[in-house]
């Protein structure tokens, strides 16, 4: 069933997208992670024009974070005074990244960059998950229970200036790291069209100390408004998201995700972070491999 | 697959045929018809073959017997400048590295032929007209770059829009139905870009060029479409919020759909 991408250009086969929507969408919701970082791979793959995949991409993670957030905020867990905070950082992030990127396009390293930071961080973050997924699965084999590494200790970033007091998380903390993790995730977001929370959870937790019960809630709020935003600039400022392609993707994403949940019930949670980790490690070998294997073609064109 | 019949002045074509008399002292000619100014794309687009009709005037009619007449049609897309990046190992990663722009190259061009190129003329004309694929003048920003270079670039340029169908020729796709009239299939790939096109058709004869002639053909995106993208160009703010909204919607029309706490 071929549509046509007003915005890309394109004729595309809608099935397709709903299908890589929909698996996508199975994942993230099996792995609790938005899926921004598997979806603009997988368009590129599917030979969308990575500025196009990235800004449509922004767009898609909106839909499946916004229902997070609601349910999370529903609950409660959420810290809000922290996420203004953060997304003080995330606003200028994002708008960074923009700049960089419309740069970065018209001298023609935007995809080398775009590939490169995939490989970088997919790399890093599959590969450290990995290791401590499978150590967990060692020691819960050997008979010893698992634990978190202690959070409280204090290290040099409570020493900086600037508190803050976030009583929804009993912090009391520098606003300087809050602003700096909120920041580099909105550049990553509006540069990768990913929601970030792969990133900013791990950040939260290890980092600033924020307690589990309120960095997801916290994360996914910080999330949708970066995405929204990411989502207006691209719009303004490359007139890259294409609202067709979106859809399709959300409705399969939407669809797919409340599956994904179900199969996730099943699996322990150290299961379920080594597959995400084999998972996440795939798609960067499969970048990786894009970027040092010969390509079919050298040239490409771009039209101005 | 769907056929777009553009034109057939059938009546006005057989007009035309009994002036055809093989008067000396004047010269041949070709005119196209396109009944309909205008092709739109639907969402379902996935490229088609456009067929246009033709006649020759005032040909010979022996020469015509002996199939020495050759006619040549091309749909030109809009052009644009553009650029052509090379990509080289640098640290074991392909990057590109050198590049040249071109300035008004068509985005496609689609050509029919009565017969294989080689056998309707020789290369030199087909540089002196600009015409077909391995052709068509492509005039580069730089003019004092290398020669070389920029000999190795526009065969790039070529071969790129080649492996994208957006240059194709279809060798045989100029069927003459009477000794005046033909009929041209060319086809439209998937990504056919919206604008302005040219049809133009190029009348030969005993391999040498006679005559050309041409009309416009606007290509559109349908209503839908075209409206999303005249929004995205020219409201790129509220256009951006439209989107964000619409994520937003579908989102929460998941969690009530499925409820899953």
């Amino acid at each position: 069933m071929g549509i046509y991408l007003p915005i890309a250009e394109m004729s595309v086969n809608a099935l397709v997208l709903l299908a890589m929507g929909a698996a996508v969408g199975f994942l993230s919701g099996m792995f609790g992670v938005g899926g921004g970082f598997l979806i603009t791979p997988l368009l590129i793959f599917y030979n969308i024009p990575p500025a196009i995949a990235v800004a449509t991409g922004a767009n898609q993670v909106i839909a499946s974070s916004f229902s997070g957030a609601l349910a999370h905020f529903k609950r409660g867990s959420l810290d809000f005074k922290l996420g203004f905070v953060l997304l003080a950082g995330g606003i200028v992030g994002s708008s960074i990244g923009a700049y960089v990127f419309a740069i970065l396009r018209a001298v023609g390293q935007l995809d080398l960059f775009i590939s490169l930071l995939y490989v970088a961080l997919l790399g890093t973050v599959g590969g450290l998950m990995l290791i401590e997924s499978v150590n967990a699965l060692r020691a819960t084999r050997g008979g010893a229970t698992v634990t978190m590494k202690k959070p409280g200790q204090h290290n040099w970033i409570h020493r900086l200036p600037l508190k803050m007091r976030f009583r929804a998380s009993k912090l009391f903390v520098s606003v300087i790291p809050v602003i700096g993790i909120g920041a580099a995730i909105g550049f990553l977001a509006s540069i990768m069209g990913v929601g970030g929370g792969f990133i900013m959870v791990p950040a939260l937790i290890y980092m600033l100390k924020v307690p589990t019960n309120v960095v997801v809630g916290t994360s996914l709020f910080h999330i949708v408004v970066t995405a929204a935003y990411t989502t207006i600039v691209h719009a303004t400022t490359n007139q890259t998201v294409d609202v067709i392609l979106a859809i399709l993707l959300m409705i399969g994403g939407v669809a797919g995700a409340q599956y994904g949940a179900k199969a996730g019930q099943r699996l322990r949670g150290e299961q379920l972070r080594a597959l995400l980790a084999l998972l996440v490690l795939a798609v960067a070998l499969r970048l990786a491999f894009d970027l040092f294997v010969r390509p079919n073609d050298v040239y490409s064109l771009t039209n101005l | 697959m769907r056929r777009l019949f553009l034109s057939s002045l059938g009546a006005c074509l057989l007009a035309l045929v009994p002036q055809a008399s093989s008067q000396t002292g004047v010269t041949e000619n070709v005119q196209i018809g396109l009944s309909t100014d205008k092709v739109v794309l639907t969402a379902g687009f996935s490229g088609t073959d456009l067929t246009i009709f033709g006649a020759l005037e005032n040909i010979d009619p022996l020469l015509a017997r002996q199939g020495r007449y050759d006619v040549i049609v091309v749909l030109e897309g809009p052009a644009k400048p553009v650029v052509v990046r090379r990509k080289e190992r640098v640290l074991g990663m392909w990057i590109n590295t050198k590049s040249e722009t071109f300035v008004n190259v068509p985005i496609s061009y689609s050509m029919a032929t009565t017969r294989m190129p080689q056998d309707i003329t020789d290369p030199k004309s087909y540089r002196q007209l600009s015409l077909g694929v391995g052709a068509i003048h492509m005039e580069p920003l730089n003019p004092r770059q290398s020669p070389v270079t920029l000999q190795e670039f526009t065969r790039a340029l070529r071969d790129r829009k080649r492996a994208t169908n957006l240059y194709s020729t279809n060798f045989g796709g100029v069927e003459f139905l009477s000794q005046t009239l033909f009929r041209a299939t060319l086809k439209l790939a998937p990504n056919v870009p919206v604008g302005t096109h040219k049809a133009r058709a190029f009348l030969f004869r005993n391999g040498a060029f006679v005559k050309e002639n041409s009309a416009q053909l606007a290509i559109l995106k349908s209503g839908f479409e075209q409206w999303i993208y005249r929004s995205a160009q020219v409201h790129g703010f509220y256009y951006g919020l439209a989107a964000v909204a619409v994520a937003m919607v579908i989102g929460w029309l998941g969690r009530i759909i499925f409820r899953r706490d």
